[in-house]
């Protein structure tokens, strides 16, 4: 039976179906309506969870690692500065390969300081060890909770996995979510048994001390499993999509893309803006189709790269910057698109949308009329002239 | 020599006072210990890979976590419904608890978790070269704050850690010295039978920092504790307990073993502002027998 719930509302719901035993996390804003519905539902003993309210998002993060360490599901949640306050755990904690789960409520980066959602936020971690998930839509977000248990805590993965979902437009908005029953998710995703934790019966050190003749074969141990990883994904949203009839995740998911003879490559809430983009287009004969960009990390490049052989020009919608730089999605769309040679297709990078500026139908539109013009790496969308001009 | 839960083997510097008290901690408390551990030289010098000297589970995380880390494995104990059989500690330097990781410990200490921690003060960063720490004595000769024609060594008196942790209203408090292992052993027993968060800060010299021979750990410890300059004492409830020094010696005696104060004992001032560091603690601790 549908729903119709607040994003974080939702989130919550299926955490608390998820069973974690340990819940820790720090006030940010646009996180907080996920960890204050927890909060509620464990002291309404709806939840059987200890919940840890800590003194920063560093210390959420390392209680998370803690309770997961003694082999117990553990769930936090934060955004923007928090994430960026946790990095040197959340680093930690995927080289301890321990399978947290987090969602992120991707928000801008200070200075200036701004509440509002884009992607700078993961792009701090991108390169974490972490499994980054990325969801359209409130449905999909909670979809990838479920999916992220199940795939960190296989016994071959062993990877902490995080939830991004745009903030505010997913966190805050509302939609009709098929929220899977207790009974559904319990049988989905069994508790999690491991032996790889403290335990006085048999006691392992973790954590240790790495020097220079082992640690190079440690960090690749975590690159071949995010190698690996990239057919276990589409494996996990194939069953997913056989116990709950629902598309939701995998590496990548495409739109119109058959005939498609130009494509935008994007992540996120974005996504549904550019298919309304993308039906404008084609009602007026335009062969044009999105890639969506599922699963950051590991990073589907051959995916990618097959998904956009057959087009000529591509316009890698980026919400995030890696400031002197490009995009974070350009710059790795470009790097699977090497694989194509000569067929390679002209390739564009395009900003929008940062510090939660509108990206409205137009928006896309308009990155549309620059894509068939000369190739761009990193041009601004939407930028008030009358403002820069000011500052002149 | 009796069964220990840390190993030897490990590569700790001859006559270092943290690996002796490490061992002395984790042999009171038992098998049914977890430890969580911040980075620094027992991290080092007790983990390296494939190697350990923990004979219990342990785990080591960042520099300033360990507190939280603890918070986190005791919550997972609580919900595997094991917390009252296992002891958790979590443990780290002087650097890692005063400075770097006070707020995971206040955290930890404020949300009354029953965890115990355990500082080891060395009273500088050893493991990456004897830098100064919050807990670094008044005038100590350490790399970033070496005496020179404007300085005369660290500028700044010891941050008081213990009435720190015992200002958050916890129930038990402690300072050791490693110059009296059965002292350590015994404040260990005691807080692991208390519920909730407790701390002990542990003096334990460090032959390489301090420039003391390494033959002379336990006597060097002792000398702190009795000219006044490392009092030991307890809160319990709030209520302090005293380890009364039985006859008081002057800093001098414990100054002149150690290379870190060379410069001070050529200055009459200098000696005369230690002189009163000791004083003030055997009045504020009161310290002396027969008062």
């Amino acid at each position: 039976m549908k729903q119709f719930l607040e994003g974080s509302h939702a989130v919550a719901e299926i955490v608390k179906r998820c069973r974690p035993g340990v819940v820790s996390a720090y006030p940010i804003t646009p996180q907080t309506h996920i960890v204050e519905d927890l909060a509620q539902m464990v002291s309404n003993q709806e939840l059987n969870a200890q919940f840890v309210n800590v003194e920063s998002e560093h210390s959420a993060a390392s209680v998370v690692l803690g309770g997961e360490a003694t082999g117990v599901r553990s769930y936090t949640a934060t955004s923007s500065q928090g994430l960026l306050l946790m990095a040197e755990v959340v680093f930690n904690i995927a080289g301890m390969r321990l399978p947290v789960v987090m969602t992120t409520a991707n928000r801008a980066i200070s200075a200036p300081i701004n509440i509002w959602n884009d992607q700078q936020d993961v792009m701090v971690v991108r390169d974490s060890g972490w499994v980054l998930f990325f969801a359209e839509s409130i449905q999909e977000a909670v979809d990838l909770h479920l999916q992220a248990y199940k795939l960190g805590e296989d016994p071959d993965v062993m990877l902490p996995v995080m939830v991004n979902m745009d903030g505010f437009i997913l966190t805050h908005g509302m939609e009709a979510v098929d929220m899977p029953s207790q009974e559904e998710v319990d049988r989905y995703l069994p508790a999690y048994k491991t032996t790889y934790k403290l335990d006085v019966e048999n006691p392992l050190t973790m954590g240790y001390l790495a020097d220079p003749d082992y640690y190079l074969e440690i960090r690749y141990m975590v690159q071949e499993t995010h190698t690996e990883l990239l057919s276990k994904i589409p494996q996990l949203a194939g069953e997913f999509k056989k116990t709950f009839g629902r598309e939701s995740g995998g590496l990548i998911q495409t739109y119109r893309m058959e005939d498609a003879e130009q494509a935008f490559v994007a992540a996120g809430s974005v996504c549904g803006t550019i298919r309304d983009a993308i039906d404008e287009l084609r009602a007026k004969g335009k062969k044009v189709g999105l890639v969506k960009i599922a699963t950051y990390r590991p990073f589907p490049k051959d995916a990618i790269a097959s998904s956009l052989k057959n087009v000529k020009e591509v316009a890698v919608v980026d919400k995030s910057i890696s400031l002197g730089g490009f995009g974070p999605f350009y710059t790795d769309v470009t790097s699977a698109l090497l694989s194509l040679g000569a067929q390679a297709p002209k390739t564009s990078g395009f900003i929008l949308g940062l510090g939660g500026r509108d990206i409205r139908v137009k928006s896309i539109l308009d990155v549309y009329e620059k894509l068939s013009g000369k190739q761009v790496d990193c041009a601004f969308i939407g930028l008030k002239q009358e403002l820069l001009a000011e500052t002149e | 020599m009796t069964e220990t839960l840390f190993k030897p083997g490990h590569t700790a510097c001859a006559g270092c006072g943290q690996a002796i008290a490490a061992r002395l901690v984790i042999d009171a408390a038992g098998k049914n210990t977890m430890i969580a551990n911040n980075t620094g030289c027992l991290e080092v010098f007790s983990t390296k890979y494939p190697e350990s000297a923990w004979c219990v589970p342990w785990i080591h995380s960042l520099f300033e976590n360990c507190a939280a880390v603890a918070s986190g494995i005791e919550s997972g104990l609580k919900y595997l419904g094991k917390k009252d059989t296992i002891n958790v500690i979590a443990q780290g330097g002087d650097g890692g608890t005063a400075d770097i990781g006070l707020q995971a410990l206040s955290g930890m200490l404020e949300r009354g978790h029953d965890v115990l921690y355990v500082c080891y003060d060395n009273e500088a960063y050893m493991n990456t070269g004897i830098q100064r720490s919050g807990l670094t004595p008044t005038t100590s000769n350490t790399t970033t704050t070496p005496p020179g024609s404007a300085s005369f060594g660290n500028p700044r008196p010891k941050k008081p850690m213990p009435d720190i942790a015992a200002a958050h209203g916890i129930p038990y408090v402690a300072t050791a010295s490693v110059g009296y292992p059965q002292d350590i052993q015994k404040k260990v027993k005691k807080a692991l039978s208390i519920k909730g968060p407790k701390y002990i800060q542990i003096h334990v010299p460090c032959p390489l920092g301090w420039r003391h021979e390494s033959s002379q750990t336990s006597e060097v410890a002792k000398l702190a504790v009795e000219t006044g300059l490392y009092p030991i004492f307890e809160y319990e409830n709030g209520q302090l307990i005293p380890r009364k020094i039985a006859s008081v010696k002057p800093v001098e005696e414990y100054l002149k073993v150690q290379g870190r104060f060379k410069h001070l004992l050529k200055d009459a001032k200098g000696l005369k502002e230690i002189q009163a560091v000791a004083d003030y603690n055997i009045k504020k601790y009161q310290l002396k027998a027969q008062e």
